[in-house]
């Protein structure tokens, strides 16, 4: 750093928004590794048979897999229109 | 039995071809027989890291397909003694490995090596997986680089769950951080991941820390892995690495740039 450095302002340094970015994303990727790879065709499956019956909003719908130490619980939740 | 190496990274350009070549001649530097496979089928380059392109007769695919013997296709060091290269053939069939070939040709060579290199290509295609497939340990070649960061998470997954070892449910690949391009300077000034930063997101043990040096390039320029020049801080720091591979423990050097004097820290050289 330079004698004139001294008097600038201190900005975040890249490094830590580096660290920060791929810390968000390696572990929003991890935890997709985790689910088989048929899970999102099967998730949108489930929404159209869904959708033929009742009018539905795509983001009323959340889908999970949990894995436990020897079964997986699968869980679609549905807010139905009132 | 010998050990399997897989020298792997997702993202190309980062060092894996220059990571092979040192660590296999560290290897047999060692006293270790050692063989060093390219796997990237269409595009080889081992054989000019190592200087022997001009000894390629035969290739990987050539022995695959019976068409030549392992003793043919083997290119001996001229260097190092106990040190032997298999090229990579530059057909651009993409299916000219087949799992069934790589398992046939690893096992043979496990008769009379003690370590087996296998230099991956980038991608996770299929050429990375057959180079992974049958590893014992593996090697992630990573850049303090946000993309080569992420690139070496997803092949890790890829050792985790699609590995010989991972699928017959065995013991897990044991894996190693090999963090090349590290320039110390940088990371103070904030500007670069530090080795701690890279250790935090990929959780896995730290093999070494290569720093960027101009020796890297030179050594390529001449066909000879830069481990042979104990001068440089990257030769340097290979044989440490193929030390700590080696079970020993090694302190880890490189890491803080050179201290400038008054009279530069005034000027900002």
């Amino acid at each position: 750093m330079s004698f004139i450095d001294y008097f600038r302002s201190k900005k975040t340094s890249s490094a830590s928004v580096a660290k920060e970015r791929l810390q968000i994303i390696v572990a929003h990727e991890r935890t997709q590794r985790s689910q088989p790879d048929y899970l999102p065709a099967m998730q949108q499956e489930l929404i159209e048979v869904i959708k033929k019956y009742v009018a539905i909003d795509e983001d009323k719908i959340t889908v999970s897999l949990e894995n436990t130490n020897n079964c997986s619980v699968f869980e679609l939740n549905i807010t139905l229109p009132g | 039995m010998a050990k399997i190496i897989v020298v792997t990274s997702g993202k190309g350009g980062v060092g894996k071809t220059t990571t092979s070549a040192a660590i296999g001649t560290g290897l047999a530097l060692a006293g270790n027989k050692t063989v060093i496979i390219d796997f990237d089928v269409g595009l080889r380059n081992l054989d000019l890291i190592m200087g022997c392109e001009r000894r390629v007769v035969y290739d990987f695919v050539n022995v695959i397909n019976n068409e030549a013997n392992l003793n043919q296709t083997l290119i001996k060091d001229k260097r190092v003694e106990n040190l032997f290269v298999m090229p990579a053939s530059q057909t651009r069939d993409k299916d000219a490995l087949t799992m069934e070939g790589v398992e046939k040709v690893l096992e043979e060579l496990s008769e009379t090596f003690e370590f087996i290199i296998c230099d991956s290509p980038a991608g996770i295609e299929k050429g990375a997986q057959m180079a992974l497939y049958f590893a014992d340990e593996a090697i992630v070649v990573t850049n303090p680089e946000v993309s080569s960061v992420r690139d070496s998470d997803r092949i890790l997954g890829i050792l985790q769950s699609k590995s010989k070892r991972a699928e017959q449910g065995g013991e897990a690949v044991k894996e190693h951080l090999l963090l090349t391009r590290y320039n110390p300077a940088r990371v103070e000034e904030g500007e670069m991941l530090s080795v701690s930063d890279v250790e935090d997101i990929l959780a896995i043990p730290l093999l070494g820390v290569i720093p960027e040096s101009e020796a890297v390039l030179k050594a390529s320029n001449q066909g000879e892995p830069v481990i042979h020049n104990q001068d440089t801080d990257a030769g340097k720091a290979y044989s440490d690495a193929v030390k700590r591979l080696l079970g020993e423990e090694v302190a880890f050097r490189f890491l803080n740039a050179p201290k400038k004097g008054i009279l530069k820290r005034l000027i900002g050289a």
